[in-house]
């Protein structure tokens, strides 16, 4: 999203305030808060619609980590890209995506964002700068790294953003592409969601290092790590690497530390965390109540304005969960097109 | 409003689920996340929380039964929200197993055309044996009407190519195990390059039967040739049509024990009825001018005889398998069509359910086809009895080699004048004889004369075979 | 014009097409591994890197999958990469990219985006590089939808289809044999395209169609003279494209000779004679086989390293002339 920079203003004294109360004026930190809304509530009532058989793929939900994904989009302009993973759903919307349409697209139908073609797990928004989540873990990381090269070539001053997991910080295209960005100076910032657990393995059972931002240093990038359920830390390490890509020194990479309340998909049966953890993350941790009381705190929003932003969400969410229902579905006749590029006539 | 509990999908191409027991009963409070339920999937169980806190009425969701995804298990109400409106749905899973799924009805039916469809293939198997043969042969073979049956082939184990096929419809056989044609038809040359070993070779030729007849083994050529002074004769190759009636009539006399019956039939009334029904046809208008509908012949009448007395005569109407007696249940007449070069039989199929008129066209247009060798396979494959008529050319009487599978033939002599016995007075009546030939393996000679009877009942009496 | 035609290596046909497509369009780039000033392991980039500079003769690091990535994400947003692998076989580090992402991206994005990226494999045995270094893993690709998969068997096709896969808005693979890149012969200046998807007869003939891939053309072709002494026709198809298929060409070729083999080098089971075949058995051309099928293609081992075992393990000319000979005679 383009955010409005806030201009200050004598009656406060800003220098003490976190971040993103610094940079953003009170309009664009409630269309945050309304975005992490937006994540949130897409998230149940994409879920509600699977348990109710109305979806039919798989899922993976990223309830919990709303900060993450509206942080590090905040300081990106539409023609800046991402790619995303298979918990993607947030990136997507952060982005700006349409959720009409992304329900459509979980729904199966034509008027998705890939035509019924994707599904959750690929859920994309090439105009709007999402280059589209990956089933692969790891996938979309050199693919962000392409499409850098493509920014620093064509000289667009665009940045992209490579949305990734704990578990892919172990996969070897992690690292073929940490430091082809840098020995290439691209314009990319690698954003490493570390939720804690790779499916049911922890990242201290997997992974070699104790923070995944540590592995920065193998590639001579700057390494920062963020409480990834604090919007404004998020915000904040995000408008840093950004600025640094923009300003041709080469990528950055992000750890923002954050945590999923629902399992790995839907056929997690929670064995490998307790009940205790999960709770404590909700009731404590939690991103959105977090933002919420920062934003009482320090008078950009009230109770009602909180609670118009949830009916307006409310409304939003149920409106696209009617639109897609109500899409066509696609033809089967049609099912091999999009395999290849249609000729032009 | 109350909160729906529904049954999850908590899998992938999880359609239904069953609930394994429940944790809270009706009336409990349960706090939201509080597990609620135990569900069992395919692969485990897994608890479900309550999607919101309350208390828990109208449990539906009975225990151990299939419940479709999303149907409602439970409501849970909040504090103070009326409880007595328990809503108006059939309890989940409660209908589910009374009567058989439309899966279980369909894959009960399917089992029911399995059945049948098996029957009907025994029923239509045909006896004879498999040809090895390109797909290029078989299919030239099919479109200049050469039975593929006949011809040598010259290819690896036998297999009959196309060379073989192109040299039977000119009218010779490549020489045995040398295909010296190539598809263009020139000579190929053999080249000193050419490794084909000559032992390898005689091993191939060894290994052919030659012409397909291989039992008994007839008089070699070279044995035969030698009776007769070199000049005296012409060699003239056989045809693939010679060499299949010399394969199936070595096969039919050497291999069907035959059995003989022999009576005259008075033909005076066939003969009248005949005359009267050529007399009554209606004329047609055809590209020659006016013609009548149709013309009987005698021959035509003889074989609804024959099938008429099959109908009368069922167990009569079978070919022998070593599996079992086929009993037919149409009675298809083949009948012996002299054409150049040869004969063929081609079939009347249901000849017991057919008009004369219509047997009486069939078998002008499957004769006309027969001789121009344009018959299709299905035309003259199969069949339950044949009839060969020489009365044309004075023949008296005779017995016909069968036609297998058939189980018995019936050879018709000349209808002829003969002074017969009546009451004592010698009169002059019309008389044909005929002689069944019968394979004893399916029809005995009881059953044969039975047969015989009931044809000479329907001969002497034709208007029976008018109702 | 002159009156002999001009005449390149495959490689300098390859290169020739290159530095057309980069002088026509920006956008179009190459990556790979000592490309530059090395000028490629098999000097197919030469000395392009003095011409365009190292921006656009860019030496990756060892990084096949990272890099194949970066050639996906350059070319979905924009760029035409062309993409060099040192050798086909370091294509399996690279499948993750290759065939979840680049063949499936347009798909899974319902037609939102297209991959117009070139990637280059020098595939083959017979240089002594043993079984790491000399496979042909063609048919791997050949399986996947998505992808287009190429393998020109002459300098002149180097160059055209090349220049069409530049040109291609999908992904289009090319497979070079090695023995190939020094084959000489004449080859067109300036631009122009050979068809992708197109197989082409590349000697009529009457009695049986040989349908070959890559350097088993050329071996096809020398087989058909040794036969033609013999009074043995071959018809020769090049079939240049393994994905998609020209089945037609084979169909109605198969319909004239009546006879078939297949040669390739890949290996034999489960590849493209199987395809082949199986189009014929499919097709009405299957009424007019008057022998059965004969696939020839690489043996069930890895590629050895004795040059006799090497030679040993894929078609040579006298199994063509062998397959050939024994189905006119009717010895199969």
């Amino acid at each position: 999203m383009t955010a409005a920079r806030k201009k200050p203003t004598s009656k406060q004294t800003l220098a003490n305030l976190p971040f993103a109360y610094r940079q953003y004026d009170a309009a664009a930190l409630r269309e945050a808060l309304r975005k992490m809304y937006l994540i949130r509530r897409f998230e149940e009532g994409a879920e509600d619609s699977y348990t109710r058989g109305l979806i039919h793929g798989t899922m993976h939900l990223s309830i919990g980590q709303e900060a993450s994904a509206m942080g590090i989009c905040m300081p990106l302009e539409t023609a800046d890209q991402i790619t995303s993973t298979h918990r993607g759903h947030g990136h997507s919307i952060a982005k700006g995506a349409d959720v009409k349409r992304m329900f459509a697209e979980f729904f199966g139908k034509t008027t998705g964002y890939c035509k019924g073609r994707g599904g959750s797990m690929h859920i994309a928004d090439v105009a709007g700068g999402n280059l589209g989540a990956n089933g692969i873990v790891g996938g979309g990381i050199p693919i962000a790294v392409g499409a850098a090269l493509t920014a620093k070539k064509m000289k667009t001053g665009n940045v992209v953003i490579s949305f990734f997991g704990d578990g892919a910080n172990n996969e070897g295209a992690f690292h073929e592409a940490l430091n082809m960005a840098s020995v290439w100076k691209l314009p990319v910032i690698f954003v490493c969601e570390n939720n804690g657990y790779g499916m049911s393995t922890s990242t201290e059972r997997s992974t070699a290092v104790k923070n995944i931002a540590d592995r920065a240093a193998a590639y001579s990038m700057p390494g920062v790590i963020v409480d990834g359920n604090n919007f404004s830390q998020v915000a904040e390490a995000s408008h840093e690497a950004v600025e640094r890509a923009r300003a041709g020194d080469g990528p950055t990479l992000i750890e923002s530390k954050t945590y999923r309340y629902r399992g790995h998909s839907k056929s997690d049966r929670n064995r490998y965390r307790t009940k205790e953890e999960i709770e404590d993350w909700m009731t404590n941790r939690d991103p959105i109540i977090l933002f919420e009381s920062e934003m009482k705190e320090f008078g950009i929003i009230d109770d009602a304005g909180i609670e118009a932003i949830r009916e307006d969400v409310k409304r939003e969410i149920a409106e696209g969960i009617e639109f897609a229902k109500t899409s066509p579905a696609p033809d089967v006749a049609d099912v091999a097109r999009y395999v290849y590029t249609e000729e032009q006539a | 409003m109350p909160v729906e509990v529904i049954l999850p999908k908590v899998d992938m191409d999880m359609a239904t689920g069953r609930i394994t027991r429940w944790y809270a009963e009706e009336g409990a409070v349960v706090k939201q996340g509080d597990v609620l339920f135990e569900i069992e999937t395919d692969k485990a169980a897994m608890e479900i929380d309550a999607p919101a806190s309350g208390t828990v009425r109208a449990i539906t969701g009975a225990v151990g039964v299939d419940i479709p995804v999303g149907e409602p298990v439970a409501w849970i109400y909040a504090e103070g929200e009326d409880a007595g409106t328990i809503p108006d749905k059939p309890a989940a899973g409660s209908s589910s197993r009374a009567e058989p799924s439309a899966s279980e009805q369909e894959a009960k039916e399917n089992a029911d055309v399995v059945a049948v469809q098996g029957k009907n293939k025994a029923e239509e198997q045909r006896p004879d044996g498999q040809v090895r043969a390109t797909p290029l042969a078989r299919r030239i073979a099919k479109d200049s009407g050469v039975d593929i049956a006949g011809i040598a082939g010259s290819g690896p184990r036998g297999r009959v190519v196309r060379a073989d096929v192109d040299a039977a419809i000119a009218g010779g056989t490549p020489p045995s195990g040398l295909p010296a044609i190539s598809p263009s038809g020139g000579e190929i040359r053999q080249s000193p390059t050419s490794e084909l070993p000559i032992s390898a070779l005689e091993g191939e030729m060894a290994g052919r039967p030659e012409g397909g007849i291989s039992h008994p083994k007839p008089m070699s050529d070279d044995t035969g040739l030698k009776l007769f002074e070199e000049g005296s004769y012409e060699l003239v190759p056989h045809d693939a049509m010679r060499r299949t009636i010399a394969r199936r009539l070595v096969e039919a006399k050497s291999t069907i024990p035959h059995f003989y019956l022999t009576l005259d039939c008075e033909i005076d009334a066939l003969l009248a009825l005949r005359k009267q029904l050529n007399d009554a046809a209606p004329k047609v208008k055809s590209d020659k001018g006016e013609e009548p509908a149709y013309k009987l012949s005698v021959n035509d009448l003889v074989i609804k005889a024959m099938a008429v007395a099959l109908r009368a005569v069922p167990d009569a109407n079978a070919s022998w398998t070593e599996g079992g007696m086929l009993k037919h249940k149409h009675a298809d007449v083949g009948v012996a069509v002299s054409i150049p070069g040869g004969l063929i039989t081609p079939i009347v199929r249901k000849a017991d359910e057919k008009t004369l008129s219509v047997i009486s066209n069939e078998m002008k247009d499957l004769a006309m086809r027969a001789r121009n060798r344009k018959l299709k396979p299905e035309e003259y494959q199969g069949g339950t009895t044949a009839v060969s008529n020489l009365g044309m050319f004075g023949i008296k009487d005779f017995a016909a080699v069968i036609n297998p599978p058939h189980a018995t033939i019936l050879a018709v002599g000349a209808g002829e004048e003969r002074a017969v016995v009546k009451g004592g007075q010698v009169v002059v009546a019309n008389v044909m004889s005929v002689t069944l030939s019968t394979d004893h393996r399916a029809v005995d000679g009881a059953l044969g004369a039975e047969l015989l009877a009931a044809f000479k009942r329907a001969i002497e009496n034709p208007l029976t075979m008018l109702v | 014009m002159d009156a002999t035609p001009r005449e390149l290596s495959y490689a300098q046909a390859i290169q020739e097409a290159m530095a057309i497509a980069m002088e026509a369009d920006e956008r179009v780039f190459l990556m790979g591994e000592d490309i530059g000033v090395y000028g490629g392991a098999f000097q197919v980039t030469g000395d392009l890197v003095e011409r365009f500079g190292p921006d656009r003769v860019m030496d990756t690091p060892i990084s096949e999958l990272g890099g194949a990535g970066v050639a996906v994400g350059a070319a979905m947003t924009g760029m035409r990469p062309i993409f060099e692998f040192q050798f086909s076989d370091f294509a399996t580090l690279a499948m993750e990219q290759i065939v979840n992402q680049a063949a499936k991206m347009r798909f899974m994005l319902g037609g939102e985006v297209s991959v117009p990226l070139v990637m280059r494999f020098p595939a083959g045995s017979g240089t002594g590089a043993a079984a790491q270094h000399s496979q042909s893993l063609e048919a791997w690709l050949g399986h996947v939808p998505g992808l287009k998969v190429i393998q020109p068997a002459t300098p002149h096709d180097a160059k055209g289809m090349l220049l069409a896969a530049i040109a291609d808005p999908d992904p289009v693979m090319i497979f070079e044999h090695k023995l190939l890149y020094k084959m000489k012969g004449p080859v067109p200046e300036g631009h122009y395209t050979v068809p992708i998807g197109k197989a082409e007869v590349r000697r009529e003939g009457r009695d049986v169609t040989v349908v070959a891939t890559s350097i088993m053309v050329h071996k096809a072709l020398e087989a058909a003279e040794l036969l033609a002494g013999e009074g043995i026709d071959l018809e020769v198809i090049d079939l240049k494209t393994i994905r998609p298929l020209d089945r037609q060409t084979i169909i109605d070729s198969v319909k004239k000779t009546s006879r078939l083999i297949s040669v390739h080098e890949s290996v034999k089971t489960l590849g493209i004679g199987a395809e082949i075949s199986a189009t014929i058995a499919e097709s009405d051309a299957f009424d007019f086989l008057d022998a059965p099928i004969v696939r020839l293609g690489g043996a069930e081992t890895p590629i050895p390293y004795n040059p006799e075992l090497e030679k040993a393990v894929v078609p040579q000319v006298p199994d063509i002339v062998t397959a050939a000979r024994d189905l006119v005679k009717g010895r199969r």
